[in-house]
């Protein structure tokens, strides 16, 4: 196996007496996937910025290509793409410019960066808005000239913060497919996200982070396989009495989780486990059979759920 | 009685300006006085050795020929930025007056509002110079207190007008030239700093055209003493006529910005 | 080693400031009108002066000669141009940069660094501060007030000036927290501009003339007026001397509160 991009030994991030990241282990390896997953908070945009060599290490150790963010920062940028979680483009450009300049800061001569922005922009299909300023764009091609930018440097990283969080779900779809694409070239996505959807679509592998910490780690089948179920029984019996009910569903499934709105059922076939509970009439107000998720397996981590 | 819809619209300027008006009012009174003392007592003692200055400026002190007109050109400058930048931030960036015009309250109650607002801000800048210039002897006079509406008087009309402009603009790539070839060679050329006559012939006419020359003139004559009334009512009358013509102009370019 | 003791280390590590000249001449390029009409605001107080108030002020008796006042005028003016343009450019612009359009954040993640970030923005205030300093000597120049050919070198004592008053006020800059803390700005260049020895030799202020030296404009005035005469004195040492030291500060704590602001 070759040595891994970046790796992670008890890395921690503090802001004064906050631990935002709490001791993390990571490895990601050349052409692979990775994705953080976890709700507001959890810490995954101060491990993005260690990894971006934007924000200092305050103690364990990270190596990106091998180097040590704290000496080799440069170096290390230079071999990276950024996607920040908030659109940092120039808002007194043109889409054009803005990935020119941004070329220019990695060094790279104008003619090259002039005619690889063509190509990008062609990519992430914006080549009609070139000579148009930023501020008009909607979210998503906002995102997509971001993505674009981050590519100019040809990096052999592409670190990912929140890629679709915000936008609609067109642009979402048509995000994945440009990211799919790099993928199939080769590149090396590292990204962050709490919508489990998009863990399942994009990471070959992925941690689970809450609170600083990662609490599982491995691919999204296996994460599902080994914390979740196949299929989720979720019943709705009117506010407020999805609790009462939870005896009436025992034996049924596995595991029953008790939300606010509703009751989930953990069972490997969902249509025969509702058959069951019909036949010893319990009654639900509404139910709905589906495959289990990635939400399903933060649920039984954290008892809470991503997206709240 | 509900309160008028112009009203309403100058209470949203006000309440931002109340974030800083503590900076805002120190600086009214440091700045006049920074220029009372560099440019009134220090020029003030060259010119006043000067071979040729008791004639030229008819009898009067530099420092309170200068000082005067202080009041007119504050008022000026403070005036016409207001319109510019704050301005522009209701009328773009933050949006406010857009917002504003899909309640019942009418693009004309927006230019009206703002009036108020520049209005408000004029006078603060106004009583400013006036404090100050009652410390002095030579400006020591009752006539700072008409004066002080003068002042913004001659404020607003540089500021109602050029927030005509304003709102027909996206960016604010024009600003630093209103500045710089209207607002500044005013300043320069207007008779703040030396009697108009020494224009060039050419240029002399030119002066009485812009509303600085009046404002300077009327607060001028107000302080140092000295106005016919025929002089009075001509200065109020032009100045009222920038305000004016300019808040019908506003009328319009605001309800083709706000509704369009 | 020593070097690295006395500056911090964000501003040893430079190495591509020329990269924020190229962002910026890109913006600027098409609002050109803002740094075109800039050429004019010297020149508008120069013609006020020359067409009125030398009539009433007279000769004035600059180390034994009389000048007319509108050439006594003239340097201060062009220095005092050469701090505003600077002044402007590293104070409300690159706030803007800064903290609203986050234009640092997006740069520091690519391989440009704190110190190219201090270095370039303030290089870029002083040429837009350089390329005024000039025009003001061709307005000089037709207006017949050069004196001597050494009237060049006070292109170099502007750009001193520039570099120390972006220096100081990019410094500045990072301690503010909102657009009303801009007001404070014209309360300390105003001062400067008027107290500067700029309207009235020093002399005038009798024994208050030690305040005016105190003034980091004044010692760029004395430098300009130097040059417009072509009159050299060692002292002069001294005077740059002091442009340059605050130069050095300013930019020193510019690069390195962008790297603990900015690097967290
Ligand atoms: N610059 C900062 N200063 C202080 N606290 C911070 C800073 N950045 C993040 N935090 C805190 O660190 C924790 C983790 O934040 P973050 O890494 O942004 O989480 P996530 O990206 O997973 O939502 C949060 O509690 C957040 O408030
Ligand atoms: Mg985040």
């Amino acid at each position: 196996m070759p040595p891994p991009l970046i790796t992670a030994r008890s890395l921690v991030k503090r802001f004064g007496d906050l631990v935002a990241v709490d001791g993390i282990d990571v490895d990601v390896q050349p052409g692979e996937a990775f994705g953080f997953l976890g709700p507001n908070g959890a810490g995954k945009t101060s491990t993005m910025r260690m990894i971006g060599c934007v924000s200092p290490v305050s103690s364990g150790r990270l190596e990106i290509f091998g180097l040590d963010p704290a000496h080799e920062g440069r170096a290390i940028r230079s071999r990276i793409g950024v996607v920040p979680q908030l659109d940092q483009l120039d808002q007194e450009l043109t889409v054009m410019e803005n990935l020119v300049i941004y070329a220019r800061y990695f060094d790279i001569p104008r003619a090259v960066a002039q005619s690889r922005a063509v190509e990008l922009l062609d990519f992430v299909q914006l080549a009609d808005r070139a000579d148009d300023k930023v501020d008009p764009l909607s979210g998503g091609q906002k995102r997509r000239v971001s993505i674009a930018r981050s590519l100019i440097s040809e990096p052999e990283l592409l670190l990912l913060d929140e890629p679709t969080t915000g936008l609609d779900p067109q642009a979402r779809h048509l995000l994945w497919d440009r990211l799919h694409q790099l993928k199939e070239r080769g590149a090396t996505l590292v990204l962050t996200t709490h919508y489990m959807d998009e863990a399942e679509q994009l990471c070959d592998r992925l941690v689970v982070m809450d609170g600083g910490r990662i609490v599982a780690e491995g691919s999204p089948r296996a994460l599902i396989t080994e914390y979740a179920t196949r299929e989720v029984l979720e019943m709705r019996f009117g506010r407020g009495r999805n609790e009462e009910r939870v005896d009436d569903v025992l034996g049924v499934g596995e595991r029953v989780e008790v939300l606010p709105d509703r009751l989930l059922v953990y069972v490997a076939d969902g249509e025969s486990a509702l058959a069951e509970l019909h036949a010893r009439s319990v009654i639900p107000e509404s139910a709905l059979v589906r495959r289990s998720s990635l939400e399903d397996v933060f649920l039984r981590l954290t008892g809470r759920t991503l997206v709240d | 009685m509900s309160t008028p819809a112009p009203l309403r619209v100058a209470y949203r300027d006000l309440a931002l300006y109340r974030g800083f008006w503590k900076a805002n009012f120190v600086a009214a009174f440091i700045q006049p006085m920074l220029y009372l003392l560099g440019i009134g007592l220090g020029v003030g003692e060259l010119v006043d050795n000067g071979p040729d200055s008791a004639e030229l400026l008819g009898g009067v002190s530099y420092f309170g020929f200068y000082s005067s007109a202080l009041l007119a050109t504050t008022a000026m400058f403070t005036s016409s930025q207001e319109a510019l930048w704050p301005t522009m931030d209701g009328f773009q960036w933050s949006n406010a007056y857009r917002a504003m015009v899909s309640t019942p309250i009418e693009p004309r109650d927006v230019a009206t509002g703002l009036t108020i607002y520049y209005a408000v801000r004029a006078t603060v800048g106004a009583i400013g110079v006036a404090v100050v210039l009652a410390l002095f002897g030579d400006t020591r006079s009752w006539g700072l207190i008409p004066a002080v509406p003068g002042a913004v008087l001659t404020g607003l009309a540089f500021a109602v007008p050029i927030a005509a402009w304003t709102s027909t603009r996206t960016t604010g790539d024009s600003f630093p030239a209103i500045l710089r070839f209207g607002v500044l060679p005013m300043f320069l050329f207007s008779g703040a700093f030396y009697p108009i006559k020494q224009l060039p012939d050419w240029l002399e006419p030119v002066a009485w055209l812009t509303p600085l020359w009046h404002g300077v003139e009327l607060c001028r004559g107000l302080v140092l003493g000295g106005l016919t009334s025929v002089e009075l009512v001509g200065h109020i009358a032009a100045l009222s006529g920038f305000v004016i013509v300019g808040w019908a102009i506003c009328t319009i370019t605001f309800r083709r910005r706000l509704q369009p | 080693m020593i070097t690295t003791r006395i500056l911090p280390s964000a501003l040893l590590d430079v190495r591509s400031p020329q990269r924020l000249l190229e962002r910026n001449a890109m913006v600027y390029r098409r609002s050109w009108m803002v740094i075109f009409s800039g050429f004019f605001e010297p020149l508008f107080y120069l013609l006020s002066i020359r067409i009125g108030l030398s009539a009433l002020v007279g000769d004035i008796e600059v180390g034994g000669k009389l000048i007319p006042y509108d050439e006594f005028v003239a340097p201060g003016l062009m220095a005092a141009a050469a701090m505003n343009g600077a002044v402007l450019e590293s104070t409300m612009n690159v706030f803007h940069k800064w903290r609203q359009a986050k234009l640092y954040d997006s740069i520091l993640a690519t391989p440009m660094s704190a110190g190219d970030i201090a270095i370039g923005e303030i290089g870029f205030a002083v040429i837009r501060g350089l390329m005024y300093s000039t025009a003001f000597i061709f307005t000089m120049l037709a207006l017949g007030m050069v004196k001597s050919a050494w009237i060049v070198m006070s292109v170099v004592a502007c750009a001193l000036i520039g570099f120390a008053f972006a220096s100081i006020g990019m410094a500045w800059t990072t301690y503010m927290r909102s657009w009303a803390d801009f007001e404070y700005v014209p309360a300390v260049t105003l001062p400067l501009f008027l107290f500067s020895a700029t309207f009235y030799p020093l002399s005038s202020y009798g024994s208050w003339s030690w305040v005016v030296q105190l003034s980091p404009l004044y010692h760029g005035v004395v430098l300009v007026r130097a040059s417009n005469l072509g009159e050299w004195s060692p002292s002069l040492v001294v005077h740059a001397g002091v442009l340059v030291g605050l130069s050095v500060v300013g930019m020193a704590v510019t690069a390195s509160r962008i790297k603990t602001l900015l690097l967290k």
